[in-house]
């Protein structure tokens, strides 16, 4: 197995999708030439020309809505929108239609197209493009909302998510687009979409979370092992939506304990929605009130002061000994 | 170091072939077979008359909000004709004229508009997209379906259509750009009936012409007379085939107007003249395409009444079956059918929720 970075695993996702089937088609901004700005469809134009890796104009409406009609009529398009802050220009696009052809046209139309957009701050980088807005997406009946928190799964839920019949925004943290390596197999792999993963298991209390706040969250838990003895379950959503809550309200009636950790805005964020379901779920199981280690309710600020912002290891471990406490 | 013009070759034609009093230029006379016009001048009537119907029926109660067609029968019908059924269909809110002719049911449309979410499901899988109501907002849907069957060589083509207002948004010059960029076969029809709800044509966009805007794409564009059935047909003749055989996309302004209000939610009186409609009324498309058609011996006036005879009952059948089909149809459970491909198990939840609730209220009412 080869070790990959993600932009060099959902690189394989996409050149061995599109190797199967000719319905796969890149579009969007710089994806063609250039290979994209982060590199992610990387080697697709020469490989497959610019039929199939097609550079756009500055349009993401006209993107997203062009994707729609290529999938209505049978293709299968993965678009990709430069920075998740530029995407509220195809937003309409993606609530008016791709989430209702299915519905509006009683089951005749589908609209099997991926929405691949870079998500999160971390990279010092300018205003509009370090926004976490998951929940934009998630909101919307009929769409999927997939994040993934590392190399193997990101091109697994990839696959996944091209395959899929029904619209998939798939949000990827450039914070962790070439932040660390994993093993990924050359083989095919995917994972099912709508399904949750412990990734460390633990007694103690149950941390959750997704994409790029995983790695923090994660380092917590060693970290609350290895200085206080404490063993956190982790686990990782990578759908944020359909949510599976059945993953970790097992967990919680476990543990007792639960945290929710996501670099999004606190409020109406996508915590809201995993504690209300641990509320109807797992309520009488919880020995605390459940935390959110989160955003804040601001605009993301300025690389100056972004690490302040984003939730990390410390605030993560603060919280949950202020829980363990209880 | 010059300061010249760039391209002087930029030109627009304006096309009217029959006009408001049946005089006919023959020069420009279109070769549409005498099978073709008849047929034509039956979906003109009939649009008129299902819209007539509509209006009466949501007078009545028995439909809800509607956007009646009257008056853009020519320009509707002239475009479609020359598509064949392998061409994919993107029409705005208000072609019903058009959808009829693509092969929609009358029921299907009465369904929707009663609030039938039933009433978007055809006999058939037509290649055609459900209406959009978000102003312009189809206009890159066939733009991609123009991309798509491109790339797999075959020579259909998409036609879209929307209003003089869906010119102002951005959907539209976004889907504009790309089809001309890419050479795609699509026809962007511009149904510019003058109003779009309270805001006239002259305060939508500053442009003398619609079809101007196909400049600035380095696409051509056309305007022609919208009430006259034989330009917007020989126009759109005219683009057809030169998307078919890889001439890229068209913008055909079909100028016409909305003799009815905006939607039945909406009283046209606060904001225009009845002198202004008068004018267009006398433009009306369908008694001049009865005189060509009666000049050229293929019309009289007893086949013009057989012709509504046969519509009237046509349409009380299609109320009849629309009426029936209520009865059975509109489970509120249905409404998780269609969400996703498969329905995750918390809308499942969910579903089981309202099941249970629907029980109860049918215990107790019949309990």
């Amino acid at each position: 197995m080869a070790k990959m970075t993600m932009v060099q695993a959902l690189n394989l996702a996409l050149r061995q999708e599109m190797e199967k089937d000719d319905r796969v088609i890149v579009l969007g901004e710089d994806v063609g030439v250039d290979g994209g700005v982060f590199r992610v469809t990387d080697g697709l134009f020469e490989q497959f020309g610019e039929s199939r890796s097609l550079d756009t104009p500055l349009a993401e409406s006209g993107i997203v809505g062009m994707s729609i009609g290529m999938a209505v009529y049978g293709l299968r398009p993965v678009c990709e929108i430069q920075f998740s802050g530029f995407s509220y220009f195809n937003f309409h696009q993606i609530e008016s239609h791709a989430a209702r052809l299915r519905w509006r046209s009683q089951g005749q139309l589908n609209v099997p197209m991926v929405l691949r957009t870079p998500y999160g701050g971390g990279v010092r980088a300018l205003e509009h493009h370090s926004e976490s807005r998951e929940v934009f997406y998630a909101h919307i009946p009929g769409i999927k909302m997939v994040i993934p928190s590392g190399p193997r799964n990101a091109r697994a839920l990839l696959v996944a998510a091209i395959r899929d019949p029904d619209p998939v925004i798939f949000f990827e943290g450039k914070a962790i687009y070439r932040a660390f390596r994993e093993e990924v197999p050359e083989e095919e792999e995917t994972l099912a979409i709508g399904s949750s993963q412990v990734v460390r298991e633990g007694k103690d209390l149950t941390m959750i979370s997704y994409g790029a706040m995983m790695r923090p969250t994660l380092e917590a838990a060693e970290e609350l092992k290895e200085k206080d003895g404490v063993e956190a379950e982790v686990i990782d959503l990578l759908t944020i939506s359909p949510l599976d809550h059945k993953c970790f309200v097992e967990s919680v009636t476990k543990t007792g304990r639960a945290m929710v950790i996501h670099e999004a805005p606190r409020s109406f964020g996508p915590g809201a929605e995993v504690v209300s379901r641990l509320m109807e779920k797992a309520f009488y199981y919880l020995e605390a009130p459940i935390s959110r280690v989160t955003g804040f309710d601001l605009t993301i600020p300025l690389f100056s002061r972004e690490k302040a912002y984003l939730p990390g290891v410390r605030r993560i471990i603060t919280s949950a000994r202020k829980m363990l406490k209880n | 170091m010059p300061k010249k013009k760039i391209d002087p070759a930029y030109q627009l034609e304006y096309l009217a072939i029959l006009d408001e009093k049946g005089k006919l230029d023959e020069t420009l006379e279109p070769d549409i077979p005498d099978e073709l016009l008849l047929k034509l001048h039956r979906a003109m009537l009939l649009g008129r008359r299902f819209d007539e119907r509509l209006l009466n029926l949501q007078r009545q109660g028995r439909i809800g909000t509607f956007a009646p067609i009257t008056g853009q029968e020519a320009a509707q019908l002239g475009a479609v004709a020359p598509l064949r059924p392998s061409d994919w269909f993107a029409p705005s809110f208000r072609e019903t004229a058009a959808e009829l002719w693509r092969g929609r049911k009358m029921e299907s449309v009465i369904l929707a508009f009663a609030g039938f979410a039933e009433g978007a499901i055809s006999e058939t899988k037509l290649n055609n997209l459900p209406v959009a109501i978000p102003v312009a907002s189809q206009i890159p849907h066939a733009v991609g379906i123009a991309w798509a069957m491109k790339y797999r060589g075959k020579d259909d083509v998409a036609m879209t259509f929307f209003g003089d207002g869906g010119t102002s948004e951005g959907d539209f010059h976004e889907g504009m750009n790309l089809a001309a960029l890419y050479q795609v076969p699509v026809i962007f029809i511009c149904q510019n009936n003058h109003w779009a709800i309270s805001i006239p044509r002259s305060r939508q966009t500053h442009s003398k012409t619609i079809a101007q805007k196909a400049l600035a794409y380095d696409m051509p564009g056309i305007q022609v007379d919208g009430n006259d059935v034989l330009a917007v047909y020989a126009a759109a003749q005219e683009a057809v085939e030169r998307a078919r055989s890889g001439g890229g996309p068209t913008l055909i302004e079909c100028v016409t107007y909305r003799m009815m209000m905006h939607t039945t939610a909406d009283d046209p009186k606060r904001y225009r003249r009845d002198e202004e409609v008068e004018v267009w009324k006398k433009r009306d498309p369908l008694p001049r395409f009865q005189a060509y058609l009666k000049a050229k011996g293929l019309l009289s006036e007893e086949q013009i009444e057989a012709v509504e005879e046969g519509i009237k009952g046509e349409i009380q059948a299609a109320v009849d079956r629309a009426e029936t089909q209520m009865e059975a149809a509109g489970d509120p459970l249905d409404m998780f059918d269609h969400a996703y491909a498969e329905l995750p198990s918390f809308l499942e939840e969910q579903r089981e929720e309202l099941r249970e609730e629907l029980a109860a209220i049918k215990e107790e009412t019949h309990g």
